[in-house]
């Protein structure tokens, strides 16, 4: 299979862009605290190989796709790979491989601490916004350009210190209608990436069996963005919408609001620790609102 | 008509001289001349070292702006006020029917106001805006006070009718007993668009002003004619700013500068804490209740996490328990003002090239210029990453994130 390398592409050759041609950003979790603490049939490996065919697959769909890898660590991200930067393409395999052992490697080295409880945190925030930077590069381009979308292959619990980052990156993502779909591949949900595919209308999926990790990723995520309007594909089963507290970073469904910040707070302060607003007594203005507010939203 | 242009500040001159000329032949303009009059394609154009013309290059002078904002935007790191009711007032007089703005004033007002709405949603979690409409002498108000821009667009689209004299102190009047009513944590404020070059009142307009001056209203007028008296009067005593626009893209801008939540001023609000709830979203494709409208829905909906109530829609106040219910993401869109990235620092061209990374850190661009020499590129201070220009602005005015700093946070932390 030759494909031309897109680098060098005439400009009267980016005419063939339709709008079933896909940019995928996938972001790899390779948390290694992560892929230890999982006791599923899935190793590490294993998910590598799986992944390896869906994006096989993904650039035989269309000649003119283009995959872009991120690998998602406990310490750094970093780009593995570009299939738009290779010259050799039998060597794809290869060469995402070779770089996704450095980065393991790297990632690993960079880390000093050996006293992590539990499976950790990987750096979702960093690679997102990694993964944003570079469709905004293919939206510079011109006007003709693959259609990009965010495939988030990730397993490690959510880490509550990246919520303000990685609401910026969903909130970016939608303002430039970029889908974040989220394929789950540990045992809890994420609340994050719920929100993430919910905002930006991308496709949050848990898969029950990892056995079939391929069919999933090939029956679900490997539809162009353009053909999706046409398939039943999994709806979502419920958002969690519960918001973390400023304060012990806690998860509340009630809370209290700085009306200066919104800072989110468990329990009545005095001050607000954020932007230091000195509050009177916790006012009851429940009461004061509602009947405006029911008015204005009948005639909605 | 052979003009060239260097910068904005001879536009002005440069549009007087051709009202001048419009008015020698005004309707001696054909088809094809008027394409060229419309479009202003010499502005487009600078004059190099040699005599050549040639386009002006965009990008650095882009950059250059954009730094400016990001430094005054810095500078004035102040509380912003970030729950705010603003009534929109815009002007359906007969002015409004000239068509120094293509095709009329009415309609380009009309589009502003539109990506405006949109805009300030955006910025502005929790706030509020409402539309009231000057004609016939009149104040008439459009919408009310509400969170949901489709709802305003829709009712605004609907009535596009221009018609009488505007009257600026009936506007007022009518703006400063609808926002006595918001809460005390509340900014009120008033955005006027006004095409009028008079004002036909009833009474002591003075008086007004004062009115709204001791409600703590903050006025703000943007004209789209020439500068009137009265209207910078009243943005001078209330606090707001006056501007009059010169053509639709400088409309736009001065509409914009609107969107952001304006410098709190302490006095202007009393800061409180306010109990809300976050409802979870259920479930698509199952059937409930919803307590708004009392009627069984399929799907979507959202459960009060106090009384378990369902509603449609947020944010909203639950119709049984009273309590303020908004989603999560909707306070989090507002975040990045409370924790902006500190701008990044240039990279001087002749540093050791050696030092500076070939590749851009976010969308991997090659940093290097034509020749293999050092481009232009910028720093992150705190995670040192380097990245291209064209990142630095996306990563300052829309993604709100470091993706150098997000990276390494386990490492940097220690
Ligand atoms: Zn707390
Ligand atoms: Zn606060
Ligand atoms: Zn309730
Ligand atoms: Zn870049
Ligand atoms: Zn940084």
């Amino acid at each position: 299979m030759t494909i031309p390398t897109k680098k060098k592409m005439a400009p009267a050759a980016s005419k063939l862009y339709a709008d079933d041609v896909s940019l995928l950003m996938v972001l790899i979790d390779t948390n290694p605290f992560f892929w230890n603490s999982i006791n599923t049939s899935l190793s590490f490996s294993k998910f590598i190989s799986n992944v390896l065919a869906f994006l096989n697959s993904i650039l035989l769909l269309n000649q003119l796709n283009q995959v872009v890898v991120i690998a998602t660590g406990y310490n750094s991200c970093d780009y593995i790979f570009d299939s738009s930067a290779l010259q050799n393409h039998n060597q794809k395999g290869e060469s995402l491989l070779q770089k996704l052992e450095e980065f393991v490697d790297k990632d690993e080295s960079l880390c000093r601490d050996d006293s992590v409880d539990g499976p950790g945190f990987s750096l979702l925030s960093g690679s997102l916004s990694m993964a944003l930077c570079y469709i905004q590069k293919v939206f510079r381009s011109g006007p003709l350009h693959p259609r990009p979308r965010i495939l988030c292959l990730h397993g490690s619990p959510d880490g509550p210190g990246q919520y303000v980052a990685i609401m910026n990156a969903i909130f970016s993502a939608q303002r430039s209608m970029v889908p974040i779909d989220s394929c789950i591949i540990g045992a809890q949900h994420s609340a994050f990436l719920q929100q993430a595919s919910y905002i930006t209308s991308g496709i949050y999926l848990k898969p029950q069996l990892l056995d079939g990790l391929f069919q999933y990723l090939t029956t679900v995520f490997a539809t162009d963005l353009h053909s999706r309007s046409f398939l039943q594909l999994p709806k979502p089963v419920g958002v969690d919408f519960r918001a973390a507290c400023f304060c012990h970073k806690n998860t509340i469904d009630m809370g209290y609001i700085c009306s200066v910040c919104l800072s989110i707070f468990c329990k009545h302060h005095k001050k607000c620790s954020t932007c230091g607003s000195v509050f009177g007594q916790a006012q009851t203005q429940d009461s004061s609102t509602p009947d405006r507010k029911r008015k204005t939203s009948v005639d909605n | 008509m052979l003009r060239k242009e260097t910068n904005g500040e001879e536009r002005r001159l440069n549009r007087d001289e051709e009202d001048e000329e419009e008015e020698e032949n005004d309707r001696g303009h054909d088809a094809w001349e008027r394409t060229y009059a419309d479009e202003r394609s010499w502005e487009a154009l600078q004059e190099d070292e040699s005599g050549l013309l040639r386009p002006i290059d965009n990008k650095t002078l882009y950059h250059a702006q954009y730094r400016r904002r990001l430094r005054t935007a810095t500078a004035v790191r102040i509380q912003k006020g970030l729950i705010r009711y603003l009534y929109i007032v815009i002007d359906l007089s007969r002015a409004a029917t000239e068509t120094d703005y293509k095709p009329n004033r009415m309609v380009v007002v009309a589009r502003q106001v539109e990506a405006f709405i949109r805009e300030f949603f955006d910025q502005n979690p929790l706030s509020q805006i409402g539309l009231l409409t000057l004609k016939d002498g009149v104040a008439h108000c459009l919408t009310e006070l509400g969170g949901s821009p489709e709802s305003h667009i829709k009712a605004l689209m609907g009535k596009l009718v221009c018609s009488g004299d505007a009257s600026l102190q009936n506007g007022l009047d009518l703006v400063h007993s609808l926002l006595n009513q918001i809460p005390s944590y509340g900014h009120r404020e008033v955005l006027m668009l006004y095409s009028a070059l008079s004002t036909c009142d009833p009474g002591d307009i003075m008086e007004t002003i004062q009115k709204c001056k001791s409600s703590k209203i903050r006025c703000s007028v943007i004209g789209l004619s020439a500068e009137l008296y009265i209207c910078k009067y009243l943005c001078q005593e209330t606090g707001g700013s006056y501007s009059v626009s010169l053509d639709e893209p400088h409309l736009k801008e001065l509409v914009l500068e609107h969107a952001p939540p304006p410098p709190a001023i302490a006095e202007f609000a009393i800061s409180n804490l306010i109990k809300m709830g976050f409802p979870q979203r259920a479930a698509e494709g199952v059937i409930s209740i919803c307590s708004c409208h009392k009627e069984a829905k399929v799907g979507g909906g959202y459960t009060c996490p106090r009384c378990k109530a369902r509603v449609c829609e947020l944010p909203t106040e639950c119709c049984i328990c009273g309590l303020t219910l908004v989603s999560s993401p909707h306070l989090a869109r507002s975040y990045h003002h409370l924790f902006p990235i500190t701008p990044f620092d240039d990279v001087a061209v002749s540093s050791d090239p050696h030092k500076v990374p070939k590749n851009c850190f976010g969308c991997q661009q090659s940093l290097l210029a034509p020749g293999n020499l050092p481009g232009p590129s910028v720093a992150c201070p705190k995670c040192k990453q380097h990245f291209c220009l064209d990142c630095d602005i996306y990563i300052h005015e829309s993604l709100h994130n470091c993706p150098g700093c997000e990276s390494f946070i386990h490492s940097k932390s220690q």
